[in-house]
């Protein structure tokens, strides 16, 4: 059978079990009208924690924002006392928290997606409530057996057929909403904690990483250039292109991270 | 005719209207079978853009009951595959 067909059919018989429950129309108009009130309540609480989430992701990218700033403010100043290893892992870490920043920034979008959709519906259901409230009265106040029950399946079809519509609306946000959540939770603890190490996300995919750290070393190479500049330390950086193929930079001397890391930062402040 | 495109509300769609959509749904419906995605999000944006084209949104207030009912244009094809099934949407 057809999508269309069979979509109709599955909101037809459940407006129908639910009007088979009803003895009196009128009893069936006051049950209906309560639970779609019912729903509007849940739409708005959900319309709510989606907007809760946007704001908490907002809060996030700022938060990493402020962090990759004084990691670049800390390169520029390893540079000045002649420290290019210790510039080299603050901008590498930054470059990995800007990718933090462009994931968060993806999902806030599809958050505020959800939200306008969602504020939509609720609001094209509140309209749908009204109007319903007014027909119900109407139709009780002229009641008479047989011509309410015509009216009322069809206010009934029409009402529960949204109700439905903005019944999955809901639910396909919080499905979107609850897997963010969990991300979101995640890098709350990871500032917290001040790490956010695993920046990749590509634990076990050695080509990848090899290729993005590459990648990010030659942007890392380009931000060095630029700072030295700045500091009268070096030319102006050649762009990728009059540079040609990266060349491998000599690796600095290996020292344990901690050892890098307590350079960098400043006392009573995590990175 | 009236439509509802879930997430959006409802349109009415005149009869001559009908001929041309069946075929789109039935294109929809033999992605679906196949199982094939990509083909899925195609036919179903082919068959709601139609919708929006030949039809006329009805106000918010309006109570009507529509005779056809589409899902949305992001879902996915696992979603449509259980809104499709026994249980349908609407709780209860």
């Amino acid at each position: 059978m057809s999508v269309m067909k069979r979509l109709s059919l599955i909101f037809k018989s459940k407006a129908n079990n639910a009007l088979d429950k009803m003895e009196d129309p009128r009893e069936t108009l006051d049950y209906s009208y309560q639970r779609q009130l019912e729903l509007l309540q849940k739409v708005r609480r959900g319309v709510a924690d989606v907007a809760t989430s946007r704001k908490r992701v907002e809060l996030q990218i700022n938060q990493i924002e402020a962090q990759s700033r004084k990691l670049e403010e800390q390169g520029r100043k390893a540079l000045g006392v002649g420290r290019e290893d210790l510039a080299r892992e603050a901008l590498t870490r930054r470059g990995g928290l800007q990718t933090q920043i462009a994931d968060l920034r993806v999902q806030h979008d599809n958050l505020q997606a959800e939200e306008e959709k969602l504020t939509t519906a609720s609001q094209r259901l509140q309209a749908k409530v009204d109007s319903f409230r007014t027909r119900k009265e109407t139709i009780k106040a002229t009641y008479t057996a047989a011509e309410a029950q015509t009216r009322i399946n069809e206010a009934f079809s029409g009402i529960s057929e949204e109700m439905g519509d903005v019944g999955l609306a809901i639910q396909r946000a919080e499905d979107k909403t609850a897997s963010m959540q969990a991300r979101a939770g995640a890098i709350d603890e990871l500032l917290a904690s001040g790490a956010l190490d695993d920046y990749s996300g590509q634990r076990g995919d050695d080509i990848q990483a090899e290729l993005d750290r590459m990648g990010g070393g030659h942007d890392v190479e380009l931000e060095i250039a630029r700072m030295k500049a700045e500091l009268g330390q070096g030319s102006t950086p050649k762009s990728a292109i009059e540079q040609g193929p990266a060349q491998q930079q000599p690796q600095p001397n290996q020292q344990p991270q901690s050892n890098q890391t307590q350079q960098l930062r400043q006392p009573g402040e995590g990175l | 005719m009236i439509v509802r495109i879930m997430g959006e509300g409802q349109i009415e769609i005149g009869p001559n209207d009908l001929e041309v959509l069946n075929a789109l749904d039935t294109d929809l419906e033999a992605a679906i079978e196949t199982g094939d995605e990509e083909t899925f999000r195609v036919r179903l944006h082919d068959l709601l853009d139609k919708v929006r084209h030949v039809g006329k949104a009805l106000p918010d207030d309006s109570l009507e009951s529509s005779e056809l009912i589409l899902p949305p244009a992001d879902a996915s094809m696992d979603e449509v595959r259980a809104m499709l099934g026994d249980e349908g949407l609407i709780p209860g």
